[in-house]
């Protein structure tokens, strides 16, 4: 049972410098706070190329532990150098084991769903000790916002302007990660942040690979006011389109289950990458084929209950 | 001390294992990976304690590596040819971190056509990445250069990352005599790693690879590597004259044989150089002074133990195992810029050769014909245009493999 039973017991101390380039209302930033928060300065952030790699621009950064910028396909990799690394450093009685370091590799969805797949892949297979926190503003942030595998069906982006916008779907992550069957996996969002911390206590102390990853509300790459991001991130809760799940013991888990779930068009009207669906005039047929794509994945849910 | 017959492989992972080193990240790729096996054999049956991972790809390979020497251990990896361009954003990414380690690549041609003999258009991409390059004509100078390239890796005024070259099947499965030193004399040359302030600790956070805004940090931090290069000219003069005092091997920056009274010279890299060498030795026997000039280093580039070794001769033949597409040999490039940028003694006549490519043969009578023409410019007074290496011989038998896909694609129904 984790100790964070209500936000009273939430960190009082927040540990990340302000004052970071990250945009006003990033929901990622928003993750990553309440992630390090938990996680503490005992930590090493192996990062690779995408909107947080800006955090750390020399001679500043705002983490108070330690940082390793690598490349974008890279940051699994890194992280195994690292960990081995310690663990011979250990071995060898050469480091005390209060010098050790959680290792973490951050990315973006760009890295995570593409470009990193096949290093993450190598990295459960070798049952590295790591956790991952991808931070998924489902596209390219960094570069402006172009589709990546991580982009939702019908989103409009810098590379799919069109009237129907992106004409993929959003790879399912989570089941690509679960498939390696590592210990933990979990999905979590800002806007819920005792599920969040809960989540991120408990992968703490679990030893192997755990991976996070973290919806990241993006005023800029999804077109809303930056004082929007909590009440988009609830919206993607409540609408049931980001679930809030754990794969713990081979088995998944909806850490929420919102039984009078709000219609999806709540969501997508208050984004401009989903403008068009109501202007000129309503895409009936998009909505509802996104309609019925979320209600078909949480009866699956309930009924595997 | 023991004297063994090893291949060049073998060599290299001796090298490696007298150098106590901690961490192999791996990935298996002809025809490097007998050196990775060969570790892994001597971990599996603890004949030698360290610890070796194949990760998924020799991008990740090379990451793990870097960060892994960042984090304050000996690292040591294997790669050859496609392995090597694979992960070559990362050789420029962890050079940059001056993560202090070895690699060893194992050369071999690179496609397409896809292929697995020696040339060196694979290290030679890596030339400007940030790792000092040690090239080896023999096994011995394998296992050699291993322990000379970590005592220059990790001298406080280098800090840069070296790579040991030697040419696949010619040296990496060819069986040569080889002495294996004592540990005790090893351990006297290598001392353990210090990774002094290179390290991740919890009591003492450090950014590494943090991003920098603006040319003039960027700058800064990459003349920084330059000057620490050029720092290791110094350096591994020290290194290669204490191996020598210790071990009785001595593996200067440059090799000269039967330079002194030459009026030519062939000027070589890697194991073809011992086919330069035989040529040599015939030559001088018809009366042809001449030599071979083996650079061994070929980051820092010496130009001056190079100028000073050309300085007086009349002719150089440049043969080049490598090709720059649209320009030519790589180190006749290299050599050019040298003499230009140095004093203007009596310098020879530089003329280029290609040849070697994919482990094409370089014949003694070709050797022959190429001081015939270094003769030949120097009474024209002028180098001839550069020559790229092939018989009649060869294309005769190009021409008959070209029939046969002609005549197999026609009986496919195919145009002709």
């Amino acid at each position: 049972m984790s100790e964070i039973q209500n936000l009273r017991d939430l960190p009082a101390t927040h540990l990340l410098g302000t004052g970071t380039p990250m945009c006003a209302g990033c929901g990622g930033l928003a993750a990553l706070h309440e992630v390090y928060d938990i996680l503490g300065t005992r930590t090493v952030f192996v990062n690779a190329a995408g909107c947080m790699t800006l955090l750390a621009v020399y001679p500043f950064t705002p983490f108070r532990g330690s940082w390793l910028y690598t490349a974008m396909a890279a940051a699994p990799a890194g992280a195994q150098g690292v960990r081995d690394a310690l663990d011979i450093l250990r071995a060898q009685g050469k480091i005390a084991t209060d010098e050790d370091l959680q290792v973490v590799v951050l990315t973006g969805d760009g890295s995570a769903y593409g470009m990193g797949l096949n290093a993450t892949s190598g990295a459960m297979d070798r049952d590295l000790d790591f956790i991952y926190l991808c931070y998924d503003n489902e596209g390219y942030g960094n570069t402006g916002q172009q589709y990546s595998s991580a982009t939702p069906h019908g989103a409009r982006t810098a590379t799919s302007q069109g009237t129907r916008g992106y004409p993929g779907f959003k790879k399912d992550l989570f089941a690509i990660w679960a498939a390696h069957r590592p210990p933990y996996l979990a999905t979590v969002i800002s806007s819920e942040p005792l599920d969040l911390a809960r989540k991120i206590e408990w992968a703490k102390d679990i030893r192997g690979p755990r991976l996070i990853i973290a919806m990241a509300p993006c005023p800029t790459g999804w077109e809303f006011d930056p004082a929007e991001t909590v009440a988009i991130g609830k919206l993607a809760v409540e609408t049931g389109i980001w679930p809030l799940k754990e794969y713990r013991d081979g088995k998944v888990v909806h850490t929420k289950i919102v039984r009078q779930r709000l219609p999806v068009e709540e969501y997508l009207r208050r984004q401009g990458r989903f403008a068009h669906l109501f202007h000129p005039h309503r895409q009936e047929d998009l909505l509802a084929e996104m309609q019925q794509r979320v209600d078909r994945y949480w009866r699956q849910v309930e009924e595997a209950e | 001390m023991t004297r063994t017959l090893l291949t060049g492989n073998g060599a290299a992972a001796w090298g490696a294992r007298l150098a106590k080193i901690d961490y192999v990240p791996a990935f298996p790729i002809t025809p490097q990976t007998e050196i990775i096996e060969t570790i892994a054999g001597w971990i599996e049956n603890r004949e030698f304690k360290s610890r070796l991972v194949t990760l998924d790809s020799e991008h990740s390979m090379v990451t793990a590596a870097g960060a892994a020497a960042s984090t304050g251990v000996r690292v040591f990896f294997a790669t050859s040819s496609q392995g090597l361009l694979y992960g070559m954003e990362m050789l420029y990414t962890i050079a940059g971190w001056r993560a202090p380690l070895v690699m060893v690549n194992v050369s071999r041609g690179l496609s397409a056509p896809i292929t697995l003999e020696p040339d060196h258009n694979d290290v030679l991409a890596a030339r400007d990445c940030g790792f000092l390059q040690i090239h080896c004509s023999t096994c011995q100078e394998v296992l050699d250069s291993v322990l000379i390239a970590y005592r220059l890796a990790e001298d406080a005024r280098v800090r840069l990352p070296v790579l040991v070259n030697l040419d696949g099947f010619y040296l990496s499965f060819t069986r040569e005599p080889v002495t294996i030193p004592d540990q005790v004399l090893v351990d006297r040359f290598l001392p353990p790693y210090d990774p002094e302030n290179i390290a991740f600790r919890a009591h003492a956070p450090m950014s590494q690879g943090t991003a920098v805004l603006g040319g003039s940090a960027y700058s800064y931090f990459r003349y920084q590597m330059h000057l620490a290069a050029n720092k290791a000219l110094t350096v591994y003069d020290e290194v290669a004259h204490d191996f020598a005092a210790i071990f009785g091997r001595c593996h200067e920056a440059v090799e000269c044989y039967r330079c002194d009274d030459a009026d030519y010279l062939f000027v070589m890299m890697d194991s073809f150089a011992t086919k330069a060498r035989e040529a040599v030795d015939q030559l001088r026997e018809n009366g042809l002074a001449i030599g071979l000039l083996r650079p061994r280093l070929l980051r820092p580039f010496p130009s001056d133990h190079l100028r000073e070794a050309l300085a007086g001769k009349r002719a150089v033949a440049v043969i080049d195992q490598n090709l720059s597409i649209g320009h030519g040999g790589i180190l006749y490039m290299e050599l050019a810029a040298a003499l230009a940028g140095g004093r203007r003694r009596e310098m020879p006549l530089l003329v280029s050769f290609v040849g070697g490519l994919g482990g094409r043969e370089i014949s003694s009578e070709e050797f022959f014909e190429m001081a015939e023409v270094l003769q030949q410019a120097v009474r024209d007074g002028h180098p001839p245009e550069p020559r790229l290496l092939f018989t009649e011989a060869e294309l005769r038998e190009v021409r008959k493999q070209q029939d046969v896909a002609r005549a197999h694609r026609q009986q496919q129904g195919g145009e002709g």
